[in-house]
């Protein structure tokens, strides 16, 4: 049996530029567009959540309730995707969806957390104190927003996508595998119908801190990520990008419309040492190149702005395809993690519907402008400890 | 050779274990078809004022620092050796295909958090402000990449030299099935001719330990630790940690038979369904539990009839284990009656991330050995679950087809089917 082939009918996508596609594109029209909160927690600015009205996704309040706000971006972003696939409501179809969802894990009660580190290094029992503090303070419920497979359960509830979902973990990569999986998976017939995304939320102290520790973290003013070079390192965003992906057949049997063809999905991993991401980014684009003959092409970056590895893959970009405008999409909303990826085919989605590419980013000279309407988008992805990801989105036909 | 539905026949050439009865295959088996229990008192941790003061710990795999992400990496490592060295596939540090692991949650932990604190030199009331104003401190650079979700795998990767970008998930505490179905399907597509699927946890810290305590999910029937455990029983009031890993080497028979490797036995199936009822409980009528039994048998390419053995997910929750009844016999039917069902976690507890692969190895032994090991703790049987359980004793029988079932939080539902022999 052939291979087939695999189309985007749905996208969800949430950032700190706004909620939904249309947002994003009149808000990445102004190229010095940034929405940066510098204060909350300095001196790391964090691209934040942007005012969102739950209800019209998560129609009741228990379920928002039950949800910390990494679920919740997750479970908003989904419910867009669904309604732009026309499955929203659609039980049938629904409860034989799959998905697969790149997360880490939930929030922590930062309250409990500082009540405990305040009087913790001064108990004589230490062991005692923390097991009476945590049996007495912590909210029950709170372990379910931290557990990372409960992001795809709470879409199963509140969605009703419930044909069975698998939670990919490993930060940006996961968002890179999570689409390759669906992807080879619908192409071998092992499954028709898929729902795949990831949501992260930013404004965490405790997740700030583990990128904190590694220095990842860009203090001080914002700059494009290719520009970077005086304080190396990536700004998080908050946000959510899912993303429905159909057998075309599927999709066209129930009357659906493909907004783009996954043409190519790519995804590796190499030692960060200096040269490697270069070597297999470059690999990636060597692989990819039948898909993206004769095309022109655009390429959308999800880039953190970490050094060596993101000049690297600047370099890449440009040896694979010297022509192609480029963008870097954490430059824009920030560095959503396990989002990032999913993130970027959003808009390579937005971009070849619109026929045009969005601005190059303020004071980023490496981002050439372009009138020409792209008929296929490289979508990539450099993690920042792990793992390179291509992906190539052509029009739908 | 292909199976039913024209796909490569998945087989198993390798595998490894570590649990708290010990480290490897045979230690494990002995003491699983003697009825022995690894459940003991806690020690790692102080119990003052909890709960529950026991769980399945492996107390004898250093970790440092002693974390449940450097000890869950450790466990795995262990248990992927025994199963790489016994397939004897590839050669040493090249592993020829793709790794799946199951990992537990990974966060900073107390000793961390307090550390940092220490470092932070607050003189009111500590919050994360401070921990960040000392977080580029370089003595807490390596905890980034120990704390990051890719570590395990990215490290396990390295060891084994697997091919591709390396897999990490979870489906909670169906994880280790999943990782396996992975495999399986990735075989099946013919992207390798082998594959390394891991699932591993040694979570058993204080905070782990509280939040399910919290959710009132433990047993707290501490006195003495190797009664508590006691799935399918009338008495049974919550699941006892565990931990542990397992490693299965996944091959297609094509590959395994031209390379003339011992096979083990067979993944003939697998099958999920997702449900949507709520974050914790169950459908109330079962339906997706029996559709990923059904999923699982139809995918395998046999009926309920081919069924000989099911080894239960059985977690001694009151909920799991009369769900897990309701859908056996709903699927088995009649039969069910008549067809044994155990519970390792009565021995070993709930090995969580670990659980669907420890409990595939176990299954695989099974079969291999024609024996079954019992549900022990069972001396209260519960009238409304009707069922032999392989009480207390190991049990020799004949065997052919057998089942593992994998249920999760947040509605994750995962059935393996095993087999002695491809089936045509």
């Amino acid at each position: 049996m052939s291979a087939r082939d695999v189309v985007i009918t749905g996208v969800g996508l949430v950032s700190s530029l706004g909620d939904g596609l249309e947002a994003h594109a009149a808000a990445l029209a102004d190229p010095a567009l940034v929405k940066l909160d510098a204060t909350s927690f300095a001196p790391y600015p964090v691209h934040p959540t942007p005012a969102l009205e739950y209800d019209k996704q998560i129609a009741k309040k228990l379920d928002q309730k039950q949800m910390e706000p990494w679920q919740r971006l997750g479970t908003y972003a989904a419910g867009l995707a669904l309604d732009m696939a026309g499955l929203k409501g659609d039980k049938d179809r629904l409860a034989n969806m799959l998905m697969v969802v790149a997360a880490g894990g939930g929030e922590r009660d930062y309250a409990v957390d500082g009540q405990i580190l305040t009087k913790l290094p001064y108990e004589a029992k230490p062991g005692d104190f923390l097991n009476e503090r945590l049996m007495s303070d912590l909210r029950p419920t709170l372990f379910l927003a931290q557990l990372s497979n409960l992001l795809a359960g709470n879409i199963s509830i509140v969605h009703g996508v419930t044909g069975a979902s698998r939670t990919f973990m490993g930060e940006e990569q996961s968002g890179v595998d999570a689409v390759r999986i669906a992807v080879e998976r619908i192409r071998a017939r092992q499954g028709d119908s898929f729902l795949v995304g990831g949501s992260f939320n930013a404004e965490r102290p405790d997740s700030l801190l583990i990128w904190a520790m590694g220095r990842m973290l860009r203090k001080g003013a914002h700059a494009p990520v290719w520009n970077r070079n005086d304080d190396p390192g990536f700004m998080l965003g908050s946000g959510g990008a899912f993303l429905v992906l159909e057998a075309r057949e599927v999709a066209m049997a129930r009357g659906a419309t493909a907004l783009a063809t996954i043409a190519g999905i790519d995804s590796r991993r190499s030692k960060h040492q200096p040269g490697a991401v270069a070597k297999s980014l470059g690999a990636c684009f060597t692989a990819a190149g039948p898909i993206l003959t004769g095309k022109r092409t655009a390429v959308l970056s999800g880039a953190t702005g970490v050094a060596p590895i993101t000049g690297e893959e600047l370099s890449a970009i440009k040896a694979a395809l010297p022509e192609a405008p480029i963008r870097a999409t954490g430059t824009r909303f920030g560095h959503m993690m396990e989002a990032q990826f999913p993130a970027g085919i959003a808009l390579a989605v937005q971009a070849l519907h619109a026929g045009a590419l969005f601005p190059p980013a303020a004071g980023a000279p490496d981002e050439a402008a372009s009138s020409a309407a792209p008929e296929a988008i490289a979508v990539t992805c450099v993690g920042h400890q792990r793992g390179e990801g291509l992906a190539v989105i052509t029009r739908a036909e | 050779m292909k199976d039913r539905q024209g796909r490569p026949v998945i087989v198993v050439t390798g595998m490894g274990l570590v649990t708290s009865l010990g480290q490897g295959k045979s230690d494990n088996w002995a003491a699983l078809t003697a009825g022995k229990s690894g459940i003991r008192r806690i020690r790692r941790f102080p119990v003052e004022g909890l709960k529950t003061t026991i769980a399945g710990t492996v107390d004898f795999v250093p970790a440092e620092p002693f974390c449940a992400a450097q000890l869950s990496e450790n466990f795995a490592r262990l248990a992927a050796e025994e199963a790489v060295s016994q397939a004897a596939v590839g050669t040493r540090g090249n592993f020829p295909g793709p790794l799946f692991v199951a990992v537990p949650p990974v966060e900073i932990e107390w000793p961390q958090r307090l550390a940092v604190t220490k470092a932070a030199a607050v003189a009111g009331d500590v919050t994360y402000a401070d921990l960040l104003r000392v977080a580029e401190s370089p003595e807490f650079r390596p905890w980034h990449e120990l704390f990051l979700f890719g570590t395990v795998a990215d490290r396990l990767a390295d060891t084994f030299g697997t091919k591709g970008s390396p897999i990490s998930l979870s489906t909670a505490c169906s994880s280790g099935a999943t990782a396996i179905q992975l495999g399986v399907e990735a075989l099946r597509r013919g992207e390798a001719d082998a594959a390394l699927c891991i699932g591993t946890d040694g979570s058993v810290q204080a905070e782990a330990l509280i939040r399910f305590s919290l959710l009132s999910a433990l047993s707290t029937h501490n006195d003495p630790p190797e009664a508590a455990s006691k799935p399918f029983s009338k008495n049974r009031d919550g699941f006892v940690m565990g931990e542990g890993a397992a490693a299965l080497v996944l091959e297609t028979y094509a590959a395994a038979r031209a390379r003339g490797a011992r096979i083990l036995g067979v993944v003939a199936g697998c099958g999920e369904k997702g449900d949507g009822f709520h974050r914790t409980r169950s459908s109330p009528d079962g339906a997706p539990v029996i559709a990923a039994l059904r999923a699982a048998i139809a995918d395998a390419g046999l009926t309920p009839d081919d069924i000989d053995y099911i080894n239960a997910h059985g977690t001694s929750t009151p909920e799991n284990d009369r769900m897990e009844s309701l859908g056996c016999t709903t699927v088995l039917g009649e039969r069910m009656k008549s067809v044994p069902i155990s519970s390792n976690k009565s021995m070993i507890g709930h090995t969580l991330t670990a659980a669907g692969a420890v409990e595939a190895v176990i299954s695989l032994m099974t079969l291999e050995h024609q024996r079954i090991p019992p549900t022990i703790n069972y001396a209260v049987p519960d009238p409304l679950i009707a069922l032999d359980v392989v009480p207390n004793v190991a049990r020799d029988a004949k065997l052919t087809g057998v089942l593992s079932n994998s249920f999760g939080f947040g509605g994750q539902n995962t059935v393996l089917v095993f087999t002695t022999e491809p089936k045509r």
